[in-house]
């Protein structure tokens, strides 16, 4: 046995590649919280074909899964990782170009068949020919060594093969002196039902662990601190599952039940999964016929007093907008949930873009104003879905709250809350008339909220007729009187504009910054990280980032005036900026990409320097 | 304190009813109107949901709540309703074209999931609203506005459609039979599940006497077949029989078949007897059988959920870790 030597490190760049079958994201999943468990900040990045098993072994059937973990607060998955394993040629080719140079690579031998090089257009293998010469490679056989591992097993060769992602792991877990145990107790819950395949998986994920420390191959193991976090409990947490707790949560602060009318559609559809698993939280869940059929559902169920939600990404927004509409006419309250991945039409299913900015804001006939929240970190799903939430059922008006690919599918820490400290909703149903008569006025405002009464079905006294036609201030009755309908326009459009939201906060350290950086939704870590790339660099940047993209801040004017240049980085081509322009007159300008992946922080270092250069 | 039972006029609304003078939906209106008092319940505890078209007007003019929505999405947003306050009586009011046209897609879950929940389908066979192009209930050849050489499309049954969806009750009857259509009403209302209800209804102004065939005294009797459960099938002096084949045909003589309404094979042979040319039209319940709701099937998962709702246990997880 050797004695390895152990270096510690500040922060460490993973990405598993393999072929869409070989388990690349359990591999990665099971790592991150491992990682989780050793006390790293740490954030995700699955990238994955949206086919289920595209051709074997070819570039695009490659799936990976990237993790940043560090002794320190991290904001982005990385960019350039430090160590690739890749389970054959493919996911090796495909992942080349994003390595460091001198990153250390761990190769699957096995998979370098004729065959398998000569379907990604090779005649020579890469681990031959020189290709990897300025990387520390080291070739293992993981499928032949997993099928030795496993030769006592009563299982197919198949079956055995299919193990060897667990060596995989365990290898790595030896690499980074991980402890197996939680990965040993998710392995006994997933195959509770196959012991052999379960004794299986386990021993091979031992036999990763051991041949690390047998084998010369590896010299060094390595060791990332935990980073230091402020106090509490802590868990590991993706976007679209701290969405649906956030809607649990919202729905039992407000005391109603939480009715969810949603048809599949990556990268949604988790949400959908997630919430029928909690029906004892007083949870519906309905899988329409349609998208269409998705949120009328929903927004039946919110006309009957429930907390009524949808679940879609942008071609099912598209879908939608009708029946939000509606929502906006009827003044009910209604949560919309898009999760945006590439676009238009189909696009980019399983890849992350925020292009439907305009479409959530303005994507309907007439003047349609919607409330819109976009949140900024996987963890902050949770808290933006309960923001949504207080804003649609005080307000009474539909609200969309715009995810992401990134964020729905990307992990990190998360503290979970005190659930005394979130606030409670008051659904403040109508209980009876109030009208100086004692008639009952639907469309009688709040005068503060502007909001009008939620009389659902079944209150005594209350039944009255609304509908998708104008209807006349007060009393709810369909009209077609000119002056009435420019008072019902203006009065919805005041509503949204008078949602209370807490001011725009600026982080500049120094004051006296002259560029601010602001953005939206999940670019929220790459700035960060930028900025603080540049800060360190001993430059002064300022940064900002919208939570309520409607209404606004009320000093989001102020905050962009008070700079000389602002930067809006967003994966669209420019839809924040346009906004920010027509609205506040600055002249923001854009830094867009739309490569269906989240902007990195060198590529933001960058960018802000760029900008710096222009102010000087 | 004996509760006085209500009446007609406490279901209606205070709002002008702005139809036609001349349309069937009147006959419609005053019929369910004088018949909502016998479901025993307040107008607060129903609810009238509609679609776009001229017979979605129809909760305007009742006292009861009412939900005037978007077109073809009654039943999606009448599902929602249903499933989540199964203490109302859920009505969807739509026409042809609201029902059978844009709203073909969510017409047939709602069917097949057997929503609890009344749906009045007024078919006139036309588009009243925007004004008279055809409809997908139209006859072939019919001219329209949309169609001046004469529509070319094949019409949908709306019966044959339900059934094949599998519904649970399926029934047709006349805007002008006032009788027949508030038996019609109250089976429709007794029924657990998604009972669908074809209403001929006539457009005076866009398609008037598209029916006749079926109401006129001189040819109804030769036409109009009434279905009554475990009643021979007979009409004037004919009769519903069935072939060699087993196959059902009109005759003069021959053993008339009996009507049984938990037959989905014979129901859906009776709606075949007449396509839209109406010569040999039943009317009546086709199919009425008890089968689980779709609401019903909810709320059990909901009540077989005995886990206890531990919010806090939930956002924790299986893997927590602490940092002190």
């Amino acid at each position: 046995m050797v004695e390895n030597k152990t270096v510690r490190l500040d922060r460490v760049i993973v990405r598993f590649a393999g072929d869409s079958g070989d388990g690349m994201q359990l591999t990665g999943d099971r790592f991150t919280w491992e990682s989780a468990a050793n006390g790293n900040d740490l954030s995700t990045l699955p990238d994955f074909p949206a086919e289920i098993r595209a051709p074997q072994g070819t570039l695009p059937g490659v799936s990976a899964f990237q993790i940043h973990f560090a002794a320190h607060d991290i904001f982005t998955p990385g960019d350039s990782p430090d160590v690739l394993v890749a389970m054959n040629p493919a996911a090796l080719m495909a992942s080349l170009p994003l390595l460091k140079p001198g990153a250390e690579i761990i190769v699957n031998t096995d998979e370098f068949t004729k065959r398998n090089l000569t379907k990604i257009g090779l005649t020579a293998s890469p681990l031959d020919d020189g290709t990897l010469a300025n990387f520390s490679v080291h070739p293992v056989g993981l499928t032949s060594l997993t099928v030795e591992a496993l030769a006592g097993f009563d299982l197919g060769k198949k079956d055995a093969e299919r193990a060897k992602n667990m060596f995989a792991l365990g290898l790595l877990s030896w690499l980074y002196h991980r402890d197996l145990a939680a990965t040993e107790n998710f392995l006994g819950e997933k195959f509770a039902r196959k012991p052999e395949i379960l004794k299986a998986n386990i021993a091979a994920l031992h036999a990763g662990y051991n041949y690390g420390d047998t084998t010369e191959d590896f010299v060094v193991r390595y060791e990332v601190a935990p980073a230091p976090m402020p106090t509490g409990t802590y868990r590991n947490i993706s976007g679209n599952l701290a969405l649906s707790y956030g809607l649990i949560t919202a729905a039992r602060q407000a005391g109603i039940p939480l009715f969810l009318g949603s048809y599949p559609i990556t990268p949604a559809s988790d949400i959908l999964h997630e919430l029928s698993r909690h029906k004892n939280f007083n949870v519906t869940t309905f899988q329409a016929e349609d998208e269409i059929a998705g949120i009328g559902a929903a927004l039946g169920a919110a006309y009957g007093g429930a907390l009524g939600v949808t679940t879609t990404s942008g071609p099912g927004l598209a879908l939608k907008s009708e029946t939000i509409g509606l929502a906006v006419a009827l003044e009910v309250p209604l949560l919309v949930v898009d999760v945006q991945r590439g676009g238009p039409s189909t696009g980019l299913p399983t890849k992350t873009e925020q292009a439907d900015l305009l479409q959530a804001l303005y994507g309907r006939n007439g003047e349609s104003p919607v409330a819109v929240i976009a949140p900024k970190s996987p963890a902050d799903c949770f808290d933006a879905a309960i923001e949504a939430a207080r804003i649609a059922i005080t307000y009474r008006t539909p609200v969309l709250l715009l995810s992401d690919g990134y964020l729905a599918n990307g992990q990190e820490p998360w503290r979970i809350p005190d659930l005394d400290t979130v606030p409670a909703i008051d659904p403040a149903f109508a209980d009876g008339p109030n009208g100086e008569d004692g008639e009952f006025l639907p469309f009688l405002r709040d005068p503060h909220t502007l909001a009008r009464p939620w009389a659902i079905p079944g209150t005594p006294g209350l039944a009255h007729r609304i509908g998708g036609i104008e209807k006349a201030d007060r009393t709810g009755n369909i009209s077609y009187d000119p002056d009435n309908h420019d008072t019902m326009v203006r009065l919805r459009q005041a509503k949204i504009d008078g949602i209370d939201v807490p001011d725009l906060e600026v982080d500049d350290p120094t004051g006296d910054a002259e560029l601010l950086v602001i953005g939206w939704g999940s670019t929220f870590g790459p700035i960060t990280a930028g900025v603080r790339r540049v800060r360190k660099e001993g430059k002064k940047v300022a940064q900002a980032h919208l939570r309520h993209l409607s209404p606004m801040p009320r000093n989001t004017g102020e905050v962009l005036r008070s700079y000389r240049k602002v930067l809006v980085p967003e994966m669209n081509l420019g839809q924040l900026a346009l906004l920010l322009r027509g609205r506040y007159l600055v002249d923001a300008v854009g830094f867009n990409q739309v490569r269906g992946l989240p902007f990195n922080a060198p590529q933001m270092q960058d960018v802000i320097n760029e900008m710096l250069e222009e102010v000087r | 304190m004996t509760e006085i039972p209500l009446k007609a006029k406490d279901f209606k609304s205070d709002q002008e009813v702005r139809w036609c003078p001349g349309c069937g939906d009147y006959a419609i209106l005053a019929a369910v109107q004088s018949f909502l008092p016998e479901l025993g319940r307040t107008p607060d505890d129903i609810v009238f949901v509609s679609g776009i078209g001229c017979s979605s007007r129809f909760p305007y003019y009742l006292s009861t709540y009412g939900l005037h929505s978007i077109h073809g999405r009654a039943p999606a947003i009448a599902t929602g309703l249903s499933v989540t306050r199964p203490d109302l009586d859920v009505w969807v009011v739509t026409g042809d074209g609201d029902a059978l046209s844009i709203g073909g897609n969510h017409l047939i879950h709602a069917l097949r999931r057997n929503v609890d929940m009344t749906i009045l389908l007024f078919n006139n066979r036309i588009y009243g609203l925007t004004k008279g192009q055809y409809s997908p209930t139209s006859e072939p050849g019919k001219i329209t506005k949309s169609t001046p050489a004469g529509s070319v499309d094949r019409p949908f049954n709306p019966v044959s459609l339900a059934l094949g969806a599998e519904a649970t009750f399926v029934a047709r009857t006349i805007d002008s039979d006032r009788g027949h259509l508030i038996d019609v009403l109250r089976a429709a209302a007794e029924h657990e599940g998604t009972a669908l209800v074809e209403i001929y209804q006539n457009c005076n102004i866009f398609n008037d006497g598209a029916f006749d065939l079926v109401k006129n005294p001189q040819s109804r009797d030769e036409a109009l077949i009434r279905l009554v459960a475990g009643e021979p099938i007979t009409f004037g002096d004919r009769r519903v029989v069935r072939d060699a084949d087993g196959h059902l045909q009109v005759a003069d003589a021959g053993e008339p078949v009996v009507h049984d309404p938990t037959d989905l094979e014979l129901a859906f042979a009776l709606s075949r007897l007449s396509g839209s040319e109406l010569d040999h039209t039943p009317i009546g319940i086709f199919r009425q059988v008890s089968e689980p709701t779709y609401d019903a099937g909810v709320q059990q998962q909901v009540d077989d959920s005995a886990t206890e709702a531990d919010l806090r246990a939930l956002l924790t997880g299986p893997d927590p870790w602490a940092v002190s």
